[in-house]
């Protein structure tokens, strides 16, 4: 599968960026599965990061057809509701472990060195090691669902004591798996923070970087912050499951409260961390195709770097009907809200970007408008959720689910394939087919809508979530969020053809591949040959 | 070609240095996870929260007893699933003024044909009144080891001091039953084996 996809690309030096002086030796190039087994190239491992996820996302958007299939219609037709409960279980842990912040990371591997005129990232070989390992841990993760007793069955949000006492016997592989990603993570965002700071070609100021560099900056950053906070609380599973303590155990002293706590301290800033560079992607979309300068850059930034630190503060917001005092419950109420400031900050800017710009429709424009309407309906849907007093009502009902599914799906997920129609020039030299990219973005945009939408009603009439059957008067919802995401899903084959055919061929792009596109990976040819910026580019400051 | 070599060891020092400084905080994050442990509980104790204050018991304090003032006092006793001891209460309610001590029994009683370990886990509704509840006795502060059939009584005793919130007319204290955690791992096979779906 690997070696079908980009980047055969013979190994030569970039003409522009080599032209001053001698190359670094390069180790002699290696074949076939060696190349990607032990490749240190940054190009390269955010190839795979990208395949990786992509696959994720199928693996991951089956068990979403296999949860909707179900729910098609009252009644249990086609799983047990043990099944039913591993498969809304899997499906969550997969698409944000698996496929959402791989892509990410992916993304961050292929683009941060080219928009900051490194040569490579900052620990090449730690890199290779940080990406093969998300492979063991989800080969390990969907191997439970083999184990007697079935995979994880507790929801993505493993609350004890579900997670605990009552958890299937494969929990222990769950928690090594989830241990195993967690260090991936954090190994690729030392690797971010170690590029960013130290890396930037001379001349080129923090405040000088594209937007995409800070937000992964600061997700990097969060992800140092709350991954430990997650291995120690799936490590206190481990120890309550398998060494008799009782973190969570009421029995021996301990509080199942305190589980949801310290999951939600690192959930919190988790759910930023899939949101915030799909903000950089966003951030440099937009500009380029209304051909003006992103408007309010420092702006931006300080919003990014708010929302990071408001990240922490909110966390029990999730937990408002656990029983916490009134003091507590305003407080987090009021945290909350306080996050649509900056947010709000943002997609201002990103309108007022579009103000009076010369915009066109290009594919990545397409799914980067749909991201800032959609995203926006999840944070309004988002602000009704903060509503301590309301939350009672909307407390782990469909209405939770549109909201999460908004933020996620047409928010980091299309700035996901908006990046992705943006630099598939660069990536492989060619455009993406402008037909097959229309047909994409149409039917993407109709069935993510189709899906979600419907479930803020089910959700406001009282249907409650994790269930493989329902009450009969939320039939005709469940039949339309169906019917979407058989269409959503359907129609992201039409991206994987759109991948393949542009690797192949097609319109052959030139360095600078979209007219209003300014940022430093702009300048190197496509595709970016393997090795860029061995000598560091002179960065020019543009007169602000 | 000297400068280059510069910035070259320039950017590999910073990169350490970054590095080192990275590692510091992810030592220092996953340490916090675990000493969220013991704050969690100081912050309980302090607010009141969950019924963790009553881990020991607490003197009488001297005070006069307020006549102008009743409050109720209800008792809810639960067995959690898979010990088979009943926990009886002598009465649901009880009406005490604040200052004033009162005394209500308790009964354990294991139904089951082997000896068991259990321990009673308090807690308290509202949680704010449970700064002002004190329990000068009381059986959750022990475990209880009960032979085959044997039935044990203890005493509850405790005061509501007169600093009590004004808006606080009934007080529930709560008492569940639990297995002691020598015998989780028995308890716990059981409940996963019944589950068994196929995949």
């Amino acid at each position: 599968m690997a070696p079908k996809l980009p980047l055969h690309h013979p190994v030569e030096q970039s003409s522009t960026a080599n032209a001053g002086g001698q190359a670094a030796a390069h180790p002699a190039p290696r074949y076939g599965i060696k190349r990607w087994l032990l490749t240190t190239n940054h190009k390269e491992i955010g190839s795979l990061y990208l395949i990786f996820s992509l696959t994720m996302f199928f693996i991951g958007g089956t068990f979403a057809m296999v949860v909707r299939a179900e729910l098609f219609q009252p009644g249990l037709q086609l799983v047990e509701p043990e099944f039913f409960n591993q498969m809304t279980t899997m499906h969550g842990l997969i698409m944000v472990f698996g496929a959402i912040m791989p892509s990410f990371v992916g993304l961050a591997n292929w683009m941060i060195p080219l928009q900051i005129g490194a040569p490579d990232m900052a620990l090449p070989r730690l890199n290779n090691f940080s990406f093969w390992l998300l492979p063991v841990a989800f080969t390990l993760l969907l191997s439970t669902l083999l184990m007697p007793g079935g995979g994880p069955n507790f929801g993505w949000t493993f609350y004890a004591p579900l997670s605990t006492t009552y958890a299937p016997p494969s929990t222990t592989f769950f928690i090594l798996s989830l241990h195993i990603a967690g260090i991936s993570s954090i190994l690729g965002a030392i690797n971010i923070i170690a590029t960013v700071l130290n890396l930037r070609a001379p001349g080129m100021r923090m405040m000088d970087m594209p937007l995409f560099c800070w937000t992964w900056l600061i997700t990097a950053f969060l992800l140092i912050a709350v991954m430990p906070v997650l291995a120690g609380a799936v490590t206190m599973m481990l120890m309550d499951i398998n060494f008799g303590t009782s973190f969570f155990n009421a029995a021996g002293g301990g509080d199942p409260v305190l589980f949801q706590h310290l999951f939600w301290f690192f959930g919190h800033p988790e759910v930023y961390i899939m949101i915030l560079p799909a903000f950089g992607i966003v951030s440099a979309i937009i500009p380029t195709f209304s051909r003006k300068r992103l408007f309010g850059y420092a702006s931006m930034v300080y919003a990014t770097g708010a929302i990071a630190i408001l990240s922490f503060m909110v966390w029990a917001h999730h937990m408002f009907t656990v029983g916490m005092p009134l003091t507590a419950e305003l407080f987090f109420m009021y945290t909350t809200m306080l996050i649509a400031v900056p947010t709000g900050v943002k997609v201002f800017n990103w309108v007022a970007t579009m103000f009076r710009g010369s915009i066109s429709f290009e594919p990545p424009m397409l799914f980067a408008l749909a991201f800032v309407v959609q995203f926006t309906i999840g944070g309004f849907s988002g602000l009704m959720l903060a509503i301590s007093p309301a939350d009672f009502q909307y407390h782990d009902t469909y209405f939770v689910v549109a909201h999460f599914h908004y933020v996620l799906v047409p928010g980091a997920l299309f700035a996901i394939l908006a990046a992705a129609y943006y630099w598939l020039p660069k990536w492989t030299g060619h455009y993406p087919n402008l037909r097959l990219a229309q047909w994409h973005f149409w039917l993407s945009v109709i069935g993510v809508n189709l899906t979600f939408f419907p479930m803020h009603f089910a959700g406001l009439a009282g249907m409650p979530r994790r269930i493989p059957d329902y009450a009969l008067q939320f039939a005709d919802f469940n039949l339309a969020s169906s019917l979407g995401g058989f269409l959503f899903g359907a129609s992201q084959l039409l991206f994987v053809w759109l991948i393949i055919k542009c690797v192949r061929g097609g319109e052959k792009a030139p360095a600078k591949a979209w007219e209003g596109a300014e940022d430093l990976e702009w300048s190197v040819p496509s595709p970016a040959p393997l090795h860029t910026f061995e000598h560091p580019p002179t960065f020019r400051h543009e007169s602000k | 070609m000297n400068k280059h070599q510069h910035t070259q060891t320039q950017r590999a020092s910073g990169v350490r240095r970054t590095v080192t400084r990275t590692l510091f905080a992810l030592a220092g994050m996953f340490a916090f996870a675990f000493a969220l442990v013991p704050l969690y509980d100081v912050f309980c104790e302090v607010t009141g929260l969950n019924g963790k204050v009553d881990t020991q018991g607490q003197p009488l304090v001297a005070e006069e007893v307020d006549q102008s003032r009743a409050v109720s006092v209800q008792f809810v006793t639960r067995t959690s699933a898979g010990l088979p001891w009943n926990l009886e209460v002598e009465t649901r309610q009880i009406r005490v003024h604040p200052g004033q001590s009162a005394e209500v029994g308790f009964a354990f009683h294991n139904t089951a044909d082997t000896a068991i370990r259990g321990r009673a886990v308090p807690s308290v509704t509202p949680a704010r009144a449970n700064l002002y509840l004190r329990k000068l006795a009381c059986f959750c502060f022990q475990e209880q080891h009960l032979q085959a059939g044997e039935r044990v009584e203890f005493p509850l005793i405790f005061q509501l001091t007169r600093d009590l919130p004004a808006d606080v007319s009934t007080v529930t204290l709560v008492y569940t039953l639990y297995p002691i955690a020598r015998d989780e791992p028995a308890l716990q096979a059981r409940a996963s084996s019944d589950k068994g779906g196929e995949a």
